[in-house]
């Protein structure tokens, strides 16, 4: 091993910024580090789907020029970020981890890809998924599965399982997600790393590859609260390509970090406490709350009756992102792009192209999705589905009159084995039962590092905020990562 | 056993906007096959839709113009199912039911029928996308291929739902050529039907003539004439009556028209009913119309054509014939009041219009907007007549030259010396000479023959290349001969 003051792939956006700036370290030795991990761990890992090197080096390059000519460059100079694949590449493969979509190149970049383009970010590659964002344990992805770092024979948590693998094992220095039920929060819990879930509507989605538009954010991870925040202050903000992306400011989430939370106070739902909660889980959240009223927070306990029961929220979150997953997904069907499998005549070319390109989990949810919104079951089904919905968003406007954050796990469980779970999709659906109501309200959340299990599994403390609030998400996620480290 | 014919009309009119419902793609016509497009209206992975609000507008112009009922807050829906010039697998577009409301409701258009006027009641009007077209049969499609050109995907429709309150084809003709007339009236939509900017769907049954109950309905699809709609719709109702008739029963079927063969044959029967899967668009925000916006929609709205009608005849006392012509389309209203605003008489200026006008574009296939004579150049022409400057007859001809040179009718009886003649002095040399050169036909005149007037008048006519005063010539004929 090299002195690990040379791995530059194992430090963080914030350091490595600067040294980039004043000339202490070049993006071209930061990126060729980082291309020489994937090239090392990669085989072992499997958090990539593609690497552009060529266009990592060069971009590096360029920016190493600019700063040594004294010229102006933007927030994320020089600094490597990889991409989950279902956020679109120019001229660059964007899978979403299904063959459907096999040799498919978008003729455009994802907003978010002007984005760090134009802060001059070096991007990376492609990372690897569960099939179009469907999954908990990253078993979906048509490439195979990623591994977690911190224990290969475990799941890094999905569906952003290739982002939150690739942060922690250092392949990497930022990534970017999305979440549509828990796709962040959960693998960074998995894997030890910080993920964030931004508002509804403040990360446009235009270039992210819909699983459900009405749920879905890209979100940021890193090994930092303050590199998610540095991420997040790249990508957020107003897109007039998005219908449904927010006209609001965006504060400076990094320079807010450092303003502490003291007098807030910090929910705690009763309901969260359940039966299924490994223990271990439970004490580390413990901790991480702990240290939250250690830097001047109080806490209640608050109570979430729909939004804090799966029976409700797991539910309503399966009928409506399915509903419109079934739809979304319509659109693969071997006419213009990607996978087509010939058989007789045109619907046998849809069955076949569908029967081949997509896995099983995706096709349950296509099924599961077309169902619901069938004629007969629409009012039973979807309408029901909005219904609790709303009331989900009711019990979190409530709830948030009379506390500022609230806490709890992200998960029942650490990662889990390969296997485990895969089997029965019921079990699976439940490691989401934390995650998926704060998708169906809007609402921010992140998880961040709070414990780790007595084999030396992470753990991941949920934080949730009022919509917009990601502020004050990230300062509180800030005390527990302090905490935690000491 | 008499029956009775039921019809309801889904009319699809495409919007005149320059640019398409979801995207910054042209929606001209006629480029050449998948040049209008983008990672948006092909439906890529990840792209969104942003509405364009002029579709908005122009939907409630039109919705205004037929007195719906509009709602202030609408959503759109995905409609889906699988086709190959559907990129997304669902087209975006409304949907009435308890649970939605579309963009307009209510509402109606009165047509003529022989007993008076009908009021021919609206469901709805809803906006939607456009799909992409199919090519089955052109040179560079191989054989038994098919090929899709996406130009079309996403260019805005308004689709018109009515009630089923129309009792024949020839009613349901009526009720589109009106409907047709107000949208391009608005500037709703440039109506232009050979490029399929309307296109029409009927639903069809029979019942006994006097039973309430409705008979089973056939679907007449994608009609885009207002003959095939004639003619669709009694192929429809023939082939109805000829099952009732030798026993059968109907079935739930689409039916698709023939031109070459006049007839209409089965496109798919509906063994299970379409399900579309309705659920609001999720990429969309609800579409919310506040009362501003309404005024504002309203303020657009041109003088309707009914009301034109009723204030030409009104003012210009003018024959309802002649006012249903001139209020045919919105371009040659504006044209007969630009001639009368310019000075000529109300009763010349639309008798020159229907005569003259409309003949040559007829003529010509051109439109008014091309015409080289401006509705003052046409006054002008009118002017001339009535100081006597020109004749009747030559300023026909004085016409068809400006139609031709678009020179002014003044330029023109200047260079081309058509200048009237109504010396007198000048006049009766060729009277006499005229009569003196026919001694025959001066005494079959004489002798009774009054008609032979006519005969010394084209004489007269030859001789003075048709410059003479018609009336001063007959006169001097009259007096010549008679003496």
């Amino acid at each position: 091993m090299p002195d690990p003051a040379e791995r530059l792939n194992a430090c963080t956006a914030h350091d490595l910024l600067a040294r980039i700036r004043t000339g202490q370290t070049t993006s071209r030795a930061l990126t060729e580090a980082v291309l020489q991990r994937i090239r090392e761990v990669d085989p072992k890992i499997g958090a990539y789907l593609h690497v552009d090197e060529q266009g990592a080096l060069a971009q590096a390059d360029r920016v190493d020029v600019r700063i040594a000519a004294g010229e102006h460059v933007g927030p994320l100079a020089g600094i490597p970020v990889a991409l989950k694949d279902l956020i679109s590449t120019k001229d660059i493969p964007t899978t979403c981890g299904s063959r459907i979509l096999e040799g498919y190149h978008p003729p455009y970049d994802a907003t978010v890809v002007t984005r760090l383009r134009t802060a001059d970010a070096v991007l990376i590659g492609k990372l690897n998924m569960d099939e179009f964002a469907m999954g908990s344990s990253n078993e979906n992805s048509g490439y195979g599965p990623v591994r977690n770092p911190r224990d290969t024979d475990r799941v890094p948590g999905g569906s952003s399982g290739g982002s939150a693998a690739s942060v922690a094992a250092d392949e990497t220095i930022l990534a970017l997600g999305s979440d549509t039920g828990g796709s962040v929060r959960l693998p960074a819990s998995f894997c030890g790393v910080v993920g964030l879930k931004p508002t509804y509507g403040l990360v446009s989605r235009y270039g992210l590859v819909a699983y459900a538009s009405s749920l879905d954010q890209i979100g940021p991870l890193g090994r930092s609260v303050t590199d998610v925040a540095l991420l997040l202050s790249t990508i957020a903000g107003h897109d007039s390509d998005d219908s449904t992306s927010a006209d609001v400011a965006v504060p400076d989430y990094v320079g807010e970090l450092s303003q502490g939370i003291s007098g807030l106070t910090i929910g705690l739902p009763k309901q969260y406490d359940t039966e299924g909660l490994d223990p271990e889980v439970r004490s580390a959240v413990r901790n991480g709350v702990a240290l939250l009223e250690a830097a001047g927070a109080s806490v209640r306990e608050i109570d979430l009756p729909v939004a804090g029961h799966p029976s409700y929220s797991v539910a309503a979150y399966y009928v409506i992102a399915t509903a419109e997953a079934s739809s979304n997904l319509a659109r693969y069907d071997g006419v213009k792009y990607g996978l087509r499998v010939e058989d007789g005549d045109l619907n046998g070319m849809y069955a076949a192209t569908r029967s081949r390109g997509f896995g099983n989990e995706v096709k349950r949810r296509i099924m599961l999705g077309t169902y619901v919104l069938s004629a007969g079951y629409y009012d039973a089904y979807y309408l029901k589905a909005q219904r609790v919905r709303t009331l989900i968003q009711q019990d979190f406007d409530r709830a948030f009159e009379s506390c500022d954050l609230i806490a709890g796990p992200v998960s029942p469980t650490p990662a889990f084995k390969f296997g485990e779970r895969i089997e029965d999709p019921l079990q699976m659906y439940l490691t989401d039962i934390y995650t998926v109501s704060v998708n169906l309200a809007g609402i921010p959340a992140i998880s961040v590092p709070c414990g780790t299990s007595n084999s030396g599994l992470p753990i991941g403390l949920q934080l949730l905020a009022p919509a917009f609030e990601e502020s004050r998400l990230l300062r509180a996620a800030r005390v527990v990562e302090e905490g935690a480290a000491t | 056993m008499t029956w009775e014919t039921v019809i309801g009309l889904e009319v699809h009119s495409h919007l005149a906007t320059d640019t398409k419902i979801f995207c910054g793609c042209s929606t001209a016509f006629g480029a050449a096959p998948n040049t209008h497009g983008c990672p948006v209206c092909l439906g890529l992975p990840g792209a969104l839709p942003v509405l364009n609000e002029s579709v908005v507008d122009l939907a409630l112009r039109i919705s205004l113009a037929v007195g719906c009922t509009i709602q202030p807050r609408s959503r759109f829906l995905r409609k889906n199912y699988f086709y190959p010039d559907l990129p997304k697998g669902y087209q975006v577009s409304q949907y009435q039911s308890n649970l939605e409301m579309p963009l307009a409701t209510g509402g109606g258009l009165e047509i003529p029928t022989p007993d008076g006027t009908k009021f021919v009641h609206l469901t709805r009007i809803h906006m939607e996308e456009d799909a992409g077209k199919s090519v089955h049969e052109e040179a560079f499609v191989p054989a038994g291929e098919s090929m899709v050109d996406v130009n079309r995907c996403g260019v805005p429709l308004i689709e018109i739902v009515t009630e089923p309150d129309l009792s024949s084809p020839q009613e349901a003709v009526d009720f589109v050529t009106r409907l047709h007339r107000l949208l391009v009236y608005t500037g709703v939509s440039e109506g232009d039907m050979e490029k399929g900017h309307l296109r029409i769907d009927a639903n069809v049954s029979i019942r006994p003539v006097g039973a309430t109950e409705l008979g089973v309905k056939t679907e007449l699809k994608n009609i885009n004439s207002f003959r095939y709609c004639q003619r669709g719709l009694e192929a429809a109702i023939r082939r109805q009556i000829d099952t009732l008739e030798s026993g059968g029963e109907i079935i739930q079927e689409t039916l698709l028209y023939d031109p070459a063969a006049d007839d209409v044959r089965s496109m798919r029967t509906k063994e299970y009913a379409d399900d579309y899967r309705y659920f609001p668009e999720p990429d969309l925000v609800p579409i919310v119309v506040d009362d501003e916006r309404i005024e504002r929609a309203r303020a657009q709205l041109p003088e309707l054509p009914e009301a034109r009608a009723a204030r030409f005849a009104d003012t210009f006392q003018l024959a309802p014939d002649l006012v249903e012509i001139l209020t045919a389309s919105r371009e040659t209203a504006d044209y007969f009041e630009a001639v009368v605003d310019a000075g000529a008489p109300a009763g010349e200026a639309a008798n020159w219009i229907q005569g003259t006008v409309l003949r040559v574009l007829n003529e010509t296939k051109l439109a008014l907007a091309d015409l080289k004579v401006s509705p003052n150049d046409l006054a002008e022409l009118i002017g001339l007549i009535q100081d006597g400057t020109i004749s009747r007859s030559i300023a026909r001809e004085v016409f068809d030259d400006m139609a031709e040179s678009g020179s002014s009718a003044g330029s023109i009886v200047e260079s081309r010396g058509l200048r009237q003649i109504s010396d007198t002095g000048e006049l009766e040399t060729v009277v006499e000479q005229v009569v003196g050169n026919h001694p025959n036909e001066a005494g079959r005149y004489r002798g009774g023959d009054k008609k032979l007037l006519g005969f010394f008048m084209g004489n007269v006519m030859k001789a003075t290349q048709g410059k003479a005063n018609p009336k001063l010539a007959s006169e001097l004929l009259r007096r010549t001969l008679d003496s």
